[in-house]
């Protein structure tokens, strides 16, 4: 008799969104077919090995280099971008920087705001606080796109609509915009673009992420092939840039092989179409622009990452996406599985600082440890390393003082009293000869149904003589 | 407290009793895989930039305005943007008069908000300058100023760069080290290596995304 409890019971849960993931062979195929070509292309983006390692070795010294000095780089790069004539604000939590950002709107009267492709603004929720305060919140990257007209989330950080086919995208665009289905991905991609440009030349604000943050100059970089970041941070007469306080770096050389990098190992690109380097606003004598830029510098739980050294390597990330892409997990389950705005390894390390581990309980041991992550992660995040110290941290007791928000959230006293009992009958030989005895001659009476692992597997029975008792007898032979 | 100074002291008092990491930012990782002979620079730039749909010519400095005129009669376009402030806009004005071209020439003279409608939607085509190009990644450098903004290389589908040989450097590194870029950097400054493209359906690679849907790249030999 199996003890799952019914699907429609659990989608709250990692488990549960999983077990229902996996049993949809579009979904499965989807995510294969991309990550399998995201793979090669890295692959081929890399093939001297010995530069690449060169490049990841120099790309997590230079990351390192910047959070060892981060809050004075911060607080350089607010400087240098007020002289620029670029305001910064700070936000501890998201509501903060919703605050913000839509105080920003508010000011300019602002109506429509359309936003290039940030992950931080998908921390934020932005969208839906603008949206309840009767602000058009618009996604212009082709892929968030069609993810917000679906209603959905993004799946994938850097690709957000790898989930779907062409077929339903065309189905999508069928029912929400009235044009005729196609199955030509061109003829689909104009019809965002026509779609979309009139949005740009409307909306009174654009927002976008940032890629690095460059406090020597006070220079705000984005990365994109499509153009819509250029759109968003260039037509809309204000331009509101959001981002997290780990995307600052010292110097504007160390951007050379961060984004050497970010784009080999997203996408494999040598570089993107668009590499855009923001330093102010529209200047007196200057055409366009926007008349204002703002930065907002979000916290979001980053500082308590920050404060455990070893933790603080999560935040090296330059959201590059190779560790999904090279997951066996995420491959399998899908972006969505995850329930958080990032999934894959990175999230899996990331999300319990911002959420907490109550809410996300199965992130830190929904993974194989195979190392895959790790060895690809451009910046080289010990990943595996860090989902173990997260293991460690989701059971640690209250009096333990776990260093993770909602720390101890997996933790069960029967659970260690279990551990503490199977100690103790391992280091002493008297209780460990004593439970042989008892485990190899009551071996019938072994339990029938062992959870979980019954449903898949056999259940396991202890064998008629220990192995200890097998060597004894074998040597003993072997003395005769 | 604001929330300035709470993340500043949280983030300080992870730091405590920790000193700053070395900078030991080694060049020649970014440098010495990336270096062209002269030859071969543009070459290198010439491959990158037509496999990824980039139209590329080598052509002279006294011919190039002409090529621009049969791009665009080729093309059957009706105007082209361009900006008579500069040097290279002065010497296609020119040509345009003695050769009675036909396609209208468009001038970005006044802040975008006085003509969105138009630029957006009924602007075929534009030419601009390059302060340089980058073999490496087969990029453009381009430094927006009051001749040329910033959407005059974003908004036309099609877009026409002009790039001196002589501006091509090996890689990123090199360029910005030459060019100066960390004592002062333009309010925005571009790499374009490419027209608009997206890969957001299936991964299946369209291009004119959202910005120009053709890019031809002019390389002038004798410059």
């Amino acid at each position: 008799m199996s003890q799952r409890i019914p699907i429609k019971e659990l989608t709250d849960s990692f488990r549960g969104r999983a077990v229902g993931a996996l049993a949809d062979d579009q979904l499965r195929t989807n995510f294969r077919v991309a990550m399998d070509s995201l793979m090669k292309k890295r692959a081929d983006a890399f093939p001297d090995e010995d530069e690449r390692e060169g490049l990841r070795e120099l790309g997590n010294h230079i990351k390192a280099r910047a959070l060892s000095r981060l809050p004075d780089l911060l607080e350089q790069l607010e400087a240098k971008l007020t002289d620029n004539g670029v305001k910064v604000h700070w936000a501890e939590t998201t509501e903060e920087a919703n605050r913000i950002v839509h105080s920003i709107i508010e000011a300019k009267k602002g109506a429509q705001v359309v936003k290039g492709k940030s992950m931080v603004s998908e921390e934020m929720e932005m969208n839906d606080y603008l949206a309840e305060r009767n602000i058009e919140c618009l996604e212009s990257d082709m892929g968030e796109y069609i993810v917000q007209l679906d209603g959905e989330k993004p799946s994938h950080i850097i690709m957000p609509a790898i989930h779907k086919n062409r077929f339903q995208v065309s189905k999508l665009f069928h029912d929400k915009l009235g044009v005729e289905e196609t199955e030509d991905v061109n003829e689909l991609i104009q019809i965002g673009r026509r779609t979309l440009r009139q949005k740009f030349l409307e909306a009174d604000v654009g927002v976008s992420g940032v890629n690095f943050a460059i406090a020597e100059t006070g220079t705000l970089l984005l990365v994109e092939n499509e153009g819509n970041g250029r759109m968003s941070t260039t037509a809309p007469p204000v331009h509101i840039a959001v981002t997290g306080i780990e995307k600052v770096v010292e110097n504007l050389r160390d951007v050379v092989p961060l984004l050497s990098l970010l784009t080999r190992s997203a996408l494999g690109q040598p570089i993107t179409t668009y590499v855009n380097m923001i330093s102010g606003p529209r200047k007196a004598d200057e055409l366009d622009g926007p008349e204002e830029v703002h930065l907002v510098l979000l916290d979001n739980g980053r500082s308590g990452a920050f404060a455990d050294a070893q933790l603080r390597q999560t935040l090296n990330c330059i959201r590059c996406g190779a560790c999904m892409n090279h997951c066996p997990v995420y491959t399998r389950v899908g972006g969505h599985t995850y329930g958080e705005v990032y999934p894959g390894p990175i999230g899996k390390i990331i999300t319990p600082h911002m959420v907490g581990l109550h809410k996300v309980p199965d992130h830190p041991s929904a993974s194989s440890l195979c190392g895959a992550c790790g060895e690809v992660c451009p910046v080289k995040i010990p990943i595996p390393e860090m989902l173990q110290r997260l293991r460690q941290e989701n059971v640690k007791s209250p009096a333990e003082q776990p260093k993770v928000k909602d720390g101890g959230a997996k933790y069960s006293r029967k659970e260690r009293a279990i551990w503490r009992f199977w100690a103790r009958l391992n280091t002493s030989p008297v209780f460990y000869r004593l439970f042989l005895w008892g485990a190899t001659r009551l071996r019938k009476l072994a339990p029938k149904n062992v959870g979980p692992w019954t449903e898949n597997h056999s259940a396991p029975v202890p064998a008629r003589r220990s192995l200890h008792d097998l060597a004894k007898a074998h040597l003993n032979q072997g003395d005769r | 407290m604001s929330a300035r100074s709470n993340i500043l002291n949280k983030l300080r008092a992870g730091l405590a009793g920790t000193t700053p990491r070395p900078d030991d930012f080694d060049e020649g990782l970014v440098t010495t895989p990336w270096q062209y002979a002269a030859e071969d620079r543009i070459t290198r730039l010439r491959t990158l930039m037509e496999a990824v749909h980039t139209e590329v010519h080598q052509v002279t400095s006294a011919q190039w305005p002409a090529k621009v005129q049969e791009l665009l009669e080729s093309r059957g376009l009706g105007n082209l943007l361009y900006a008579p402030g500069t040097g290279h806009g002065r010497q296609l004005a020119v040509h345009w008069q003695r050769s009675c071209a036909k396609v209208q020439l468009m001038v970005y003279d006044r802040p975008i908000e006085e003509w969105k409608d138009e630029l957006f939607w009924k602007v075929d085509a534009s030419i601009t300058g390059t302060v340089g190009g980058i073999a490496a990644t087969g990029s453009l450098v381009l430094w927006p100023d009051r001749h040329e903004p910033r959407l005059m290389s974003l908004l036309p589908p099609l877009h026409i760069a002009l790039l001196k040989a002589s501006k091509v450097e090996d890689n990123l590194y090199g360029m910005m080290q030459k060019h100066n870029w960390s004592a002062g950097l333009p309010t925005n400054l571009l790499l374009v290596s490419g027209p608009s493209k997206t890969a957001d359906i299936e991964q299946v690679l369209a291009y004119g995304a959202h910005g120009p849907k053709e890019l031809v790249v002019l390389i002038l030999e004798d410059a």
